[in-house]
């Protein structure tokens, strides 16, 4: 079905419903639901120019585009938060060329588009995260041949994986990989989990919502359908583990959830808030505060009452 | 259990055809275990095109290779599935560069090295892979402070035997070599071949080398193929066939290297 958005000052049509034309929206369909059969593996898809430079979310772009309809509610986060430059204007195209509703709440999103983070929110069955992967082949770091890569990933010739950990291990005493951390699909395929940071890892695992995947510049979609086994690649005896913070987000006072440090001046002081955005707004309008907040801080009594 | 005068490799009537001309032709041997196969010949004689077809990595135009492998006795080589090979490659099988660049990869530590085939085969402790390159490092005399550096700091002989170790760390019982003291000055190859002489001593390995060196052939190999243009013209016991060749060419070839 054509459907297009009217140009508001005359009343022609300007562009298609979600910018992308239908042959090229069912095109990339069609590589979405094979992706969904074969959870974690790579399906190549005749990925499109797009009016936004590689590296700026070409590849999610498309997957959403295909995905969208009308009745959809859009959030776009960059590295958790909603009002980065990226994130404002992929918003921005979604809402002129589809005239979606948009919104910075994880729970009002249908359909939520990604760079870096995952939600600290729990996903619902009715939602779809959709990621901007720059580089979608996990062995590419040791392996430079796409001819064999793909042949790896045929054969589950994995034991590469682990010689990246393995020098992790043997260079810093820890596996010190803290973004881009590979996964164990399904006990099948192993993946790239796009620049989310390994505090996200656990998050994908047995996730109710469906997980897509776009890569623009490599041209590569794979998917992620709702309940799916996701393991961390680990030693045994260095079992995968999150990054954990010393200090609590300095606005709403969050221990539980990803924390960015911002420097504040040249003095050495520094501060750390949530990273995603919606969540710290979320819990300070609850009532919760950081040592950091510009409010009076709360007293250590209101702040247990907040907390419960 | 395979027996010993079972043998590991056969190969039969193995042709390599590059269109019309000839890379190796009508090639027949077999190797049992324990069993050092030698192949000289001067340069463009064939020596690694019908080594490249034996171990796998280039289908002949005609002719057979088959292996005794652990499980399912004598196959085929090229009827296996491409899994099965490239599982008998990196487990069962070694294959030393001349240019240990080709064999390492030079972007990871030593140790990572000799771990990759450990893990390609499902080890996943840390500790145990570690420990067991730490020990194979030890194998081929290299201290084992240099464990977590990047083989590009090593120097040419070291590389040389951390390829080795690199390769034989999953206990392959057939290791093919490819000139592997080419590019070495001669005390380190004669170190080298010291270490490779017991190496193959102690693990029982059946090998295959190429060179084009007579002495190494003489120290390493008990037995000996010579080839030219692409054929095998004398085959026999190393001692034999250099000390008293019967084809004009051996005789060339082995009265052209410097007498005492």
């Amino acid at each position: 079905m054509e459907q297009t958005v009217k140009n508001p000052a005359d009343g022609t049509s300007a562009y298609n419903f979600a910018y992308l034309d239908e042959q090229t929206k069912r095109m990339i369909r069609r590589a979405l639901l094979k992706a969904v059969a074969i959870p974690g593996y790579q399906v190549p898809f005749a990925g499109r120019e797009m009016p936004m430079p590689y590296g700026w979310g070409t590849g999610g772009v498309q997957v959403t585009a295909a995905v969208i309809g009308p009745n959809d509610t859009l959030k776009v986060i960059d590295q958790g938060a909603d009002d980065t430059t990226n994130a404002v204007s992929i918003r921005q195209f979604f809402a002129k060329t589809a005239q979606v509703a948009t919104t910075e709440k994880t729970a009002e999103a249908s359909i939520i588009q990604t760079r870096h983070r995952i939600p600290e929110k729990e996903l619902r069955e009715d939602q779809v995260l959709v990621y901007q992967v720059p580089i979608p082949e996990p062995l590419r770091f040791l392996e430079p041949r796409e001819t064999e890569t793909r042949k790896m990933h045929a054969l589950e010739e994995y034991g590469l994986m682990h010689v990246k950990l393995y020098e992790d291990i043997a260079r810093h005493g820890h596996i010190a990989t803290t973004y881009a951390y590979p996964v164990m699909v399904d006990d099948r395929y192993v993946m790239d989990p796009s620049p989310t940071p390994k505090f996200d890892n656990p998050k994908m695992n047995d996730m109710a919502a469906l997980q897509l995947f776009g890569a623009g510049r490599e041209k590569r979609i794979y998917a992620l359908p709702p309940y799916t086994k996701v393991k961390s690649l680990d030693f045994d005896d260095h079992p995968f583990e999150v990054q954990t913070w010393e200090d609590e987000c300095g606005m709403c006072g969050a221990r539980d959830s990803y924390l960015d440090e911002v420097i504040l001046d040249d003095q050495g002081n520094r501060m750390f808030v949530c990273s995603d955005t919606d969540y710290c707004a979320e819990r300070q309008e609850a009532g919760h505060r950081g040592p950091q907040h510009h409010d009076q801080p709360l007293s250590n009594s209101k702040r247990e009452k907040a907390a419960e | 259990m395979t027996q010993i005068n079972e043998p590991l490799l056969r190969v039969d009537d193995l042709t390599m055809m590059y269109g019309d001309r000839i890379g190796c032709k009508d090639v027949s041997f077999e190797l049992r275990p324990g069993e050092v196969l030698g192949i000289v010949g001067e340069s463009g004689s064939g020596k690694s095109t019908l080594l490249r077809s034996i171990s796998a990595q280039q289908e002949p135009t005609k002719g057979t290779v088959e292996y005794q492998t652990r499980i399912d006795g004598i196959c085929d080589v090229y009827q296996m599935s491409e899994a099965q090979r490239r599982l008998l490659m990196r487990t069962d099988w070694a294959f030393v560069h001349q240019n240990p660049r080709d064999g390492l990869r030079m972007n990871v530590s030593a140790g990572a090295n000799i771990g990759e085939r450990m893990m390609a085969i499902g080890d996943r402790h840390y500790g145990n892979i570690r420990s067991n390159a730490d020990s194979w490092l030890g194998k081929v005399e290299i201290a084992s402070e240099r464990l977590d550096d990047l083989p590009s700091t090593f120097s040419g002989g070291m590389q040389q035997r951390l390829q080795i170790a690199r390769n034989l760390v999953t206990s392959p019982r057939l290791v093919f070599m490819d000139e592997p003291t080419g590019g070495l000055d001669v005390s380190v190859q004669a170190r080298l071949l010291d270490l490779l002489r017991g190496l193959v001593h102690d693990l029982n390995l059946a090998v295959i080398i190429v060179t084009h060196d007579l002495a190494v052939a003489r120290l390493l190999s008990h037995r000996l193929m010579v080839m030219q243009q692409g054929k095998v013209i004398e085959h026999g016991l190393t001692d034999q066939v250099l000390d008293d060749p019967q084809h004009a060419y051996t005789q060339l070839l082995v009265s052209s290297i410097l007498q005492n």
